[in-house]
């Protein structure tokens, strides 16, 4: 199937808001699902035959038509794009229909989400620096939009606007990035790109813009302050195209980037991506486990899953730059394995945070409970998200981190005794960062959805729709089958480094496809079929031993508490309570304004967390800018032929260095 | 058939460790076969569940209990050789118990107590800090190995000698201190209080009755054997079975028995002897634990690898 057809499709589908409020659920979202569907077949033919697709446009610049081309590392993304789309097409529908009587219109939601798929498409499809900045630009402009479509609240515009001007931040950079690389190559599509050769210094400052750029739109620490604000304030399954997919289409770029144009990788690049990606892991779970807006805990944890599959990266370049291939394809793989993975089970407990917006009209956990009584659907698919992200077996999270401790456990066939020690820390960090991922989602899932309703929206809740149910049903399967079936999954992406650089992974399925041994058999193996089996097995046996007796009746009674008398919702921990031991032994990386507040007798308690990022990044950077605007403030005169003499000038100037 | 044994010995276990602690207490105490008579009348009696409990209180004790018992069977008890060890390594085992654990937190936020709650946030507190020392002393074991399969890592240590590694005591010492905060034993935790302020596993579990707080003790129990074991075949590894032949396997079972004893001896003198940890002291417990495997992990890469 031509891979022109997803965006294509995603276009039309755009066009569907020309149709009205009805046209959206009745024409735009099935065409949307038909481009995620074009795009999964598209993408899975390329992960089986590798041979790359490529197509010219007679678009863009006289002398530069569009170069179009999906190779293996792009079919893993239209597959992750597909999949992510298929289902929030399943679920717009219903969850489109209470912006029907707002007063932010749906059409725009269609025109601005066609665009934003078809963009995102194109960025992977683009092979040359002009039609990828086109995409790219057109990805980043049209999810502002979809950021601030309910702009009537003043913080919904101002994320947007925060996310704006990070966007071009880092559009700049990876901008200046493909300009040094064209200067060498002496043309700006990717094939004259590849075949440059680049001296080391400028190798590594083109990789360190593409890693400033690319991680900003990924969200690193410390540049990701803009995404807890602008993810969570869009539509929900919005948040989970952008959580779970746009970001990934930052990863491709950044893979794309590193690992083929810039190519000959040096150790180094690594190391700096190693540490920055532990530290946005660790720091990405703290955080979020300190929020208690679903949607912005989500978010954090975004910040958190790009660090682990930036760890991936980072091994894998540390891998390459010293001459371990093999070890460099499986840190490869292992980062891209998380990349598919966080877009389904981001996307998944997106969407389900949005079925209990939609039912609740809460954000807040804090007013949540026994959800899961009332939402049994949205439960156990929440349920199921929640294992997945808190790497547990046998879903997918579980497969990718153990391929990355697998890789990080390799450490010692290096030779520098810094990089041999710092491998094992980083993969301590992630250990320590997956542990915090499960005591986050136990209070996720032990507040919001157990426990006892905490308000009245809450207690009035009730299952969402069809479409709804069978948008995170396809994406908790597809959660299940890429934790069961580990090595099909592995065996498709060592596709990847096998085109990019030359080498698959020759081992991982040396003993069938029921055993995933990575490195060698010896070394390491993962069954996780049989590890399902085993579980499964010795549940029935356990519960049909224990059944056969006289009592095999359960009866319910009061709950029993150490014998205290019954216990009401306020009784309950609250979130904030249940991270409360975690926000001392890490107080000093939070901002924390804690106390009393109010006079005697009416005091309230009073809690505020804050990034600490804030304080130390962005508030001096703006500091900084608006002491710069200040300055120059006086070539502001407003004459207009003023303007004009200094663009004159600055023309003149700019002539005389380029000759 | 071995998995058959150590579920079957792991009541045992609980059991000495309770009577010979008993004993150094100056208390005549109940005989180390009282876990089997307790497991016995909990499996008779009925169950009550808690009328605001949802389907996931319901399924955790199952959850709990089948995911320790997968992890055990990958460990290896009495011989080396282990047909199961392939199907899960050592990093699976951690998985596996922290399902478990997951599960066995959601139960304790299910039934909306505020006990519950305090227990699952302690339990996930203490189990986020000891993760990185688990694998840390973990990964020392594994790169020396080169594999990450209980049983090859196993295999590697008979073939070592007895040559003392630095890198292997302080892994020791860390997975030491790890294994008693998972299990939670005293300092961390107490497994005989139900004291309201200071219980940690047993707050959540307070809601259980019959045959789900049957599972939920036994697996438990089954822990803190899958730790002894390992703590005993990894690091002590001679005299475990070479071949899964009668013989051997007697042999391998009656060693591993006498280490058992052993470790759960130093476990009831420890407990003794030690009093109980505040909940903010434990982040420097671990810290500890993680500073030690930490320095194993160091002096292998620094002194072993080179050499």
């Amino acid at each position: 199937m031509p891979a022109i057809l997803a965006p294509i499709l995603a276009l039309l589908s755009a066009a569907g808001a020309l149709a009205g409020a009805r046209g959206l659920r009745l024409l735009g979202f099935p065409l949307f699902g038909l481009a995620g569907l074009a795009a999964i077949l598209s993408g899975l033919g390329h992960l089986l035959d590798p041979t790359p697709w490529s197509l010219v446009l007679p678009m863009g610049l006289p002398w530069l038509h569009w170069h179009l081309r999906l190779d293996t590392l792009g079919g893993v993304l239209f597959l992750l794009i597909g999949l992510v789309t298929l289902a929030v097409a399943l679920y717009g529908p219903g969850y489109v229909r209470e912006f029907e009587h707002g007063r932010s219109r749906p059409e725009a939601l269609a025109l601005f989400g066609g665009l934003f798929l078809a963009g995102m498409l194109l960025v992977v499809l683009a092979d040359d620096a002009f039609a990828f900045m086109v995409a790219w630009e057109l990805m980043s402009l049209s999810s502002y939009f979809l950021v601030t479509y309910r702009h009537d609240q003043a913080a919904n515009r101002r994320a947007g606007f925060l996310y704006l001007l990070m966007a071009h931040i880092g559009g700049l950079s990876i901008l200046l990035g493909f300009a040094v690389l064209a200067a060498f190559a002496g043309g700006f599509d990717f094939a004259a790109m590849r075949a440059a050769e680049v001296p080391l210094a400028w190798r590594t400052i083109a990789f360190s813009l593409a890693f400033l750029g690319f991680g900003m739109k990924a969200g690193l620490v410390p540049l990701h302050a803009w995404l807890p604000e602008a993810h969570p304030v869009a539509p929900s399954h919005v948040s989970a195209l952008m959580s779970g997919v746009m970001l990934k289409v930052a990863v491709y770029g950044f893979v794309r980037m590193t690992f083929d144009l810039v190519g000959g990788v040096h150790w180094g690049w690594g190391v700096a991506v190693l540490i920055t990606g532990s530290v946005s892991a660790l720091l990405g779970v703290l955080y979020a486990l300190m929020q208690h807006d679903l949607k912005r805990l989500l978010a954090y944890h975004s910040v958190e899953n790009i660090g682990i599959v930036f760890i991936g990266l980072g091994l894998a370049l540390v891998f390459f730059g010293t001459g371990h291939p093999v070890l460099g394809a499986l840190g490869l793989v292992a980062a891209l394995y998380h990349t598919l993975n966080h877009a389904l089970f981001k996307a998944l407990l997106f969407l389900g945070a949005g079925a209990v917006l939609h039912a609740t009209h809460e954000r807040d956990m804090e007013h949540m409970g026994g959800l899961l009584k009332a939402m049994p659907w949205t439960g156990g698919f929440f349920l199921v998200g929640c294992i997945a992200i808190a790497a547990l077996p046998p879903f997918n999270g579980f497969v990718s981190e153990w391929l990355t401790f697998q890789a990080a456990l390799q450490a010692w066939v290096l030779d520098s005794g810094v990089l041999r020690v710092l491998l094992p820390v980083s993969a301590a960090m992630l250990a320590l960062t997956g542990a915090l991922a499960a005591a986050c989602f136990v209070k996720v899932y032990g507040v919001a959805f157990l426990g006892l309703p905490r308000g009245r929206h809450v207690r009035k809740a009730r299952e969402v729709g069809l479409g709804m149910r069978l948008g995170q049903g396809l994406l908790a399967l597809a959660c299940l089958a890429f934790g069961i079936l580990p090595t099909v999954v592995a065996g498709l992406l060592a596709g990847v480094p096998r085109q990019l650089m030359g080498t698959g992974l020759p081992e991982a399925g040396a003993q069938g496809w029921l055993w995933l041994t990575p490195i060698s058999p010896a070394t390491a193996s993962y069954a996780a079929p049989l590890v399902v089996l085993g579980l499964a097995l010795a549940w029935a046996i356990a519960a049909l031993w224990l059944r056969r007796g006289e009592v095999r009746e359960v009866s319910r009674c009061e709950p029993w508490d150490c014998g205290f008398s019954r216990p009401g919702p306020g009784m309950q921990y609250t979130a904030t309570a249940f991270a409360q031991p975690i926000r001392r032994v890490f107080g000093m990386l939070f901002q924390i304004d804690e106390g009393m507040r109010g006079e005697q007798g009416r005091q309230r308690f009073h809690l505020q967390v804050g990034d600490r990022f804030w304080g130390w990044l962005y508030l001096p950077v703006e500091r900084l800018v608006n002491a710069a605007a200040r300055r120059v403030t006086f070539l502001q005169a407003g004459r207009l032929r003023a303007y004009l003499g200094w663009s004159l000038g600055t023309l003149l100037v700019l002539l005389w260095v380029a000759a | 058939m071995q998995l058959a044994l150590v579920v079957a010995g792991a009541p045992l276990l609980a059991g000495w460790v309770k009577s010979v602690k008993a004993r150094l207490q100056n208390r005549r105490g109940p005989g180390p076969l009282q876990p089997y008579r307790d497991l016995r009348k909990l499996f008779m009696k009925q169950v009550l569940v808690a009328d605001s409990a949802s389907i996931v209180f319901r399924a955790a004790p199952y959850v709990v209990f089948t995911s320790t018992l997968l992890a055990t069977a990958a460990v290896p008890l009495a011989v080396r050789d282990l047909p199961t060890a392939p199907v899960a390594d050592i990093m699976v085992v951690v998985g596996l118990l922290a399902l478990g654990r997951f599960f066995l937190a959601l139960a304790g936020m299910d039934v909306g107590t505020a006990f519950g709650g305090m227990g699952a946030s302690r339990e996930m507190l203490i189990s986020a800090l000891a993760e990185p020392a688990t694998l840390m002393a973990i990964f020392t074991l594994t790169m020396s190995a080169h594999s990450t399969n209980l049983s090859t890592v196993v295999g590697f240590q008979l073939t070592q000698g007895l040559v003392l590694h630095p890198s292997y005591l302080f892994a020791l010492m860390g997975l030491v201190l790890v294994a008693v905060a998972e299990t939670g034993r005293i300092p961390v935790d107490n497994p005989a209080t139900h004291l309201e302020l200071t219980m940690v596993h047993e707050a959540m579990i307070l809601e259980y009755s019959g045959r789900h707080l049957a599972l939920m003790e036994w697996a438990a129990w089954l822990k803190l054997t899958l730790y002894g074991v390992l703590i005993a075949n990894v690091f002590f590894p001679w005299g475990i079975g070479e071949t899964t032949d009668p013989g051997a396997f007697g042999i391998g079972l009656a060693v591993i028995v006498a280490k058992l004893a052993l470790l759960g001896l130093a476990l009831a003198v420890s407990e003794t002897v030690l009093a109980k940890m505040r909940l903010f002291r434990v982040p420097q417990y671990l810290n500890l634990a993680f500073l030690f495997a930490l320095l194993g992990m160091l002096s292998f890469l620094i002194l072993e690898v080179a050499a």
